[in-house]
C-alpha cells in the first residue's frame, strides 16, 4: 500500500506508470472515488436535463461546496480542502465525466476566480473573497475577454482611473463564464495605457454591483447549464482596496491564473473524453450487428482503441502539470501541452463516440451528442489551441537556445 | 450517562453492480479475483448512523471495525473519512478468510465490544453477497445483548435506545437497553459523500491492526459449502389471449 502522503514531494511520474495497481496515492484514490460516486449519483441522472434547459446546478454545487470542492487548493484556516493540484485535477475530471457544465463551474471557481486571489491577494482580501466561496453558496468569475480581444489578451480597452478613494472602471468583457450566476469577479482593466501590457491592473468586483450589468446570456452550442455573458462596466466605482495584487501586474496576473487553469480545462476534458469513451465502449458490448457485438468488429476497436489512448495520454500529462506545480517547479509547458492534448482528445472522443453509436449518437436519447457538444469550447477558452502552440514552442525554444 | 463508544462492524463486499459474476468452474464458490470490492451499502448506512449520533453528542465516539486481508483497511479509511474516529482492522486471510462465515465474524465483534466497552454496536443488517442475514443477530446473542435489527429508525433515549424495525407486516417500535447490537436497514438514512476535508483528516486517524487469536477467537468453520452453482436459465414464457386461457393453463400444469 503507497504511503501517499500529501507532505511528501509527489513520486515521479515513471514510479505511477511502473506501478499500475498502486497507481495514485490512497488519499486522492479516495477523493477521486468520493468525487465519482457523487458524479454517477447525482450529477449523471440529470446531466441531460441541465443541458436541454440550460439550467445552472445550483443545488449541486452548494453539495460539492459542502464537500469541499468547490476550494479544494485553498487552506483549511480559510475554509478549503487544504488539498493538492492533483487532487484537483482528479476532482474535476471525476465532476465533469459526470457533467460538463458542473465540471466547468467548479474549474473556472477553482482556478480563475480563487486562484489569483489565493497567490496575489492580502490576508484581508482571501477572507473577504475566498472564505464565502469555499462553500458552493457562491461562485466567482474572471472577467479577461473583451469584444475586441480574446487571444490578444494585452490588448485591454476596459479603463480604470482613480477618483479620490475609489476606481472607477468603464468597458466590456466578453464571453464571461459563470456570470449570471456568480456573486464576485476578479477583472482586468488598464490603468496606464501607456505601458501596454505591463498598466493593465486586477480588480475585485462584488456582484451585483452598482455600475456593473450583464448582456445577454448566450446560447451556446455546449456546457449549456453555465451562464455565458458580457460584463458591462459604465462608471463602476470600487474601494482602492479591490485592487489585486500592485498597479500593473495585471497581465503577469492573467497568464500565471491561466497557466493553473489550464490544468483545470484539461481535466474537464478528460472528463468529457472518458464519458464519450465509456458511452462508446458500452454500446460497443451491446449492439450488435452483423450476427454479433459490434465490439467485435476491427473498425470500432480501432476507433476504442485510439480514443483510449488519446485520453490516457492526455491525462499523463495532465497529472505531471499537476505533480510539477505542487512541486513549486516550472510548469508553463507541460500545462499547455495537457490543455492541448486533453481538448483535442475531447473533441475526438466526443466525435468518434457518435461515429461508433451510429444514428443512435445523433439523438439526444444518448449522452454521445451532448459529450460532442461540451468538448468543443475545450479547444477555446482558457487558451485557444492555437496560443497553446504557441506557449509550447515558445517554451521550448528557449529550452534549445544558445 | 451518555454512551461512550459505538462500534459499526463493516464487511467488505462484491460491487453490487458488477455486470457478471461467475461461478468458479469447480462450483466451489464464485470468482472473486479481480472483480470490484467495496463496502456493503448496509454497513455504509451503518456508519452514516453512527456519525449522525455523534454529531447529535448522543455518543462520544465511533470506530469503524473490519475483518479480512489488508483490502479491508481501504474499507476502514472509507468510514473514517465519513466521520468515524479510530478504526480496529482484524486481520484474517487466505484459507481462514475463505471459511470465514456471520458465526466467526460474529465472535469476533463480540470480543471486540467486549473488550472496549462499546455501548452501541451497529452493522448492516446484511452483506449483499452473501444476503446471510446473521451477523449482528449472532453477534447480540454471543454477548447476551439486546438487538433491534432492520432499523429504519434509531433514537437514544437516556438508557435506552428506541428502534422502528421493518417487517413483513409493516414497522415494529420497540425499546431496548443499552449496551445493545443494531442492524441498519435501507431506509434508515442515505449515506454522505466522504468531504475532502474529512478524507484528509482520515489520514491522521489511528487503524489498530489484531488477529483472531489476540481475541482468543476460533476460526473455524462448523459450515461447509458443498456446491455453487449458478441460477437455472430462465425459460421463456407463453402469452395466452384471455384469462380463461390463463386459467386452463395454470390448472393444466398443476399450479392451481
Amino acid at each position: 500500500c503507497p504511503s501517499g502522503s500529501l507532505s511528501h514531494p509527489h513520486r515521479g511520474i515513471l514510479e505511477l506508470c511502473q506501478e499500475p495497481s498502486a497507481e495514485l496515492p490512497e488519499m486522492h484514490q479516495m477523493m477521486r472515488q468520493t468525487c465519482r460516486d457523487y458524479a454517477d449519483r447525482e450529477l449523471g441522472p440529470i446531466a441531460g436535463k441541465l443541458d436541454k434547459e440550460h439550467l445552472f446546478p445550483a443545488q449541486q454545487v452548494r453539495e460539492l461546496g459542502a464537500m469541499g470542492v468547490m476550494a479544494i487548493e485553498v487552506p483549511e484556516a480559510l475554509g478549503g480542502a487544504g488539498m493538492d493540484y492533483l487532487a484537483y485535477s482528479l476532482a474535476v475530471e471525476e465532476i465533469s465525466r459526470g457533467c460538463g457544465s458542473t465540471g466547468c463551474v467548479v474549474s473556472v471557481n477553482n482556478s480563475l476566480y480563487i486562484g489569483p486571489i489565493l497567490k496575489f491577494g492580502t490576508q484581508k482580501q482571501k477572507e473577504q473573497w475566498i472564505t464565502p466561496f469555499t462553500t458552493g453558496e457562491k461562485v466567482g468569475c474572471f472577467a479577461l475577454s473583451e469584444p475586441g480581444n480574446g487571444s490578444d489578451a494585452g490588448a485591454a480597452s476596459t479603463l480604470a482611473r482613480q477618483e479620490g478613494e475609489e476606481w472607477v472602471l468603464n468597458g466590456t468583457k466578453a464571453w464571461i463564464t459563470n456570470s449570471w450566476d456568480a456573486s464576485a469577479t476578479v477583472i482586468f482593466a488598464t490603468t496606464d495605457k501607456s505601458l501596454k501590457h505591463k498598466g493593465i491592473s486586477a480588480f475585485l468586483v462584488p456582484m451585483p454591483h452598482p455600475g456593473l450589468s450583464l448582456g445577454k446570456k448566450e446560447d451556446k452550442l455546449g456546457i449549456r447549464a453555465t451562464s455565458t455573458a458580457n460584463l458591462i462596466l459604465e462608471d463602476c466605482r470600487i474601494p482602492l482596496g479591490n485592487m489585486l495584487g500592485s498597479r500593473g501586474s495585471g497581465f503577469k496576473i492573467a497568464m500565471q491564473t491561466l497557466d493553473s487553469g489550464r490544468i483545470g480545462i484539461a481535466s474537464q476534458a478528460l472528463g468529457i473524453a472518458q464519458a464519450a469513451l465509456d458511452c462508446a465502449a458500452d454500446y460497443a458490448h451491446k449492439r450488435t450487428a452483423f450476427g454479433a457485438p459490434i465490439g467485435k468488429l476491427q473498425a470500432v476497436q480501432f476507433k476504442l482503441a485510439d480514443m483510449a489512448v488519446a485520453v490516457e495520454s492526455a491525462r499523463l500529462l495532465t497529472w505531471k502539470a499537476a505533480m510539477l506545480k505542487d512541486a513549486k517547479k516550472p510548469f508553463t509547458k507541460e500545462a499547455a501541452m495537457a490543455k492541448l492534448a486533453a481538448s483535442e482528445a475531447a473533441t475526438f472522443c466526443g466525435h468518434q463516440s457518435i461515429q461508433v453509436l451510429g444514428g443512435m449518437g445523433y439523438v439526444t436519447d444518448m449522452p454521445a451528442e451532448r459529450h460532442y457538444r461540451d468538448a468543443r469550447i475545450t479547444e477555446i477558452y482558457e487558451g485557444t489551441s492555437e496560443i497553446q502552440r504557441l506557449v509550447i514552442a515558445g517554451q521550448l525554444l528557449k529550452e534549445y537556445a544558445s | 450517562m451518555s454512551p461512550a463508544s459505538v462500534f459499526v462492524c463493516l464487511s467488505l463486499t462484491l460491487l453490487s453492480d458488477y455486470p457478471v459474476i461467475r461461478v468458479k468452474p469447480d462450483n466451489s464458490g464464485v470468482v472473486t479475483d479481480g472483480v470490484k470490492h467495496s463496502m456493503n451499502p448496509f454497513c455504509e448506512i451503518a456508519v452514516e448512523e453512527a456519525v449522525k449520533l455523534k454529531e447529535k453528542k448522543f455518543i462520544k465516539e465511533v470506530v469503524a471495525v473490519s475483518c479480512g486481508p489488508t483490502q479491508v483497511t481501504e474499507t476502514i479509511r472509507t468510514a473514517l473519512a465519513m466521520g468515524c474516529d479510530r478504526g480496529i482492522h482484524v486481520e484474517v486471510s487466505g484459507k481462514d478468510y475463505e471459511a470465514m462465515g456471520p458465526l466467526q465474524i460474529a465472535k469476533i465483534f463480540a470480543a471486540l465490544a467486549k473488550k472496549e466497552e462499546a455501548s452501541l454496536v451497529i452493522l448492516g443488517k446484511q452483506a449483499i453477497d452473501d444476503d446471510c442475514n446473521q451477523t449482528g443477530q449472532m453477534t447480540a446473542a454471543l454477548l447476551d445483548w439486546p438487538q433491534g435489527t432492520f432499523a429504519s429508525e434509531v433514537t437514544i433515549d437516556g438508557e435506552k435506545v428506541k428502534v422502528v424495525r421493518e417487517i413483513d407486516g409493516g414497522l415494529e417500535t420497540i425499546k431496548i437497553s443499552m449496551p445493545a447490537v443494531l442492524t441498519a436497514d435501507l431506509r434508515l438514512n442515505t449515506p454522505r459523500y466522504a468531504t475532502l476535508p474529512n478524507i484528509m483528516k482520515a489520514k491522521k486517524k489511528k487503524i489498530a491492526n489484531m488477529k483472531p487469536a489476540d481475541l482468543g477467537v476460533d476460526m473455524v468453520s462448523r459450515v461447509e459449502v458443498l456446491r455453487v452453482d449458478e441460477p437455472p436459465t430462465r425459460l421463456a414464457g407463453v402469452k395466452v389471449e384471455t384469462v380463461d386461457d390463463l386459467v386452463a393453463k395454470l390448472k393444466a400444469n398443476g399450479t392451481i
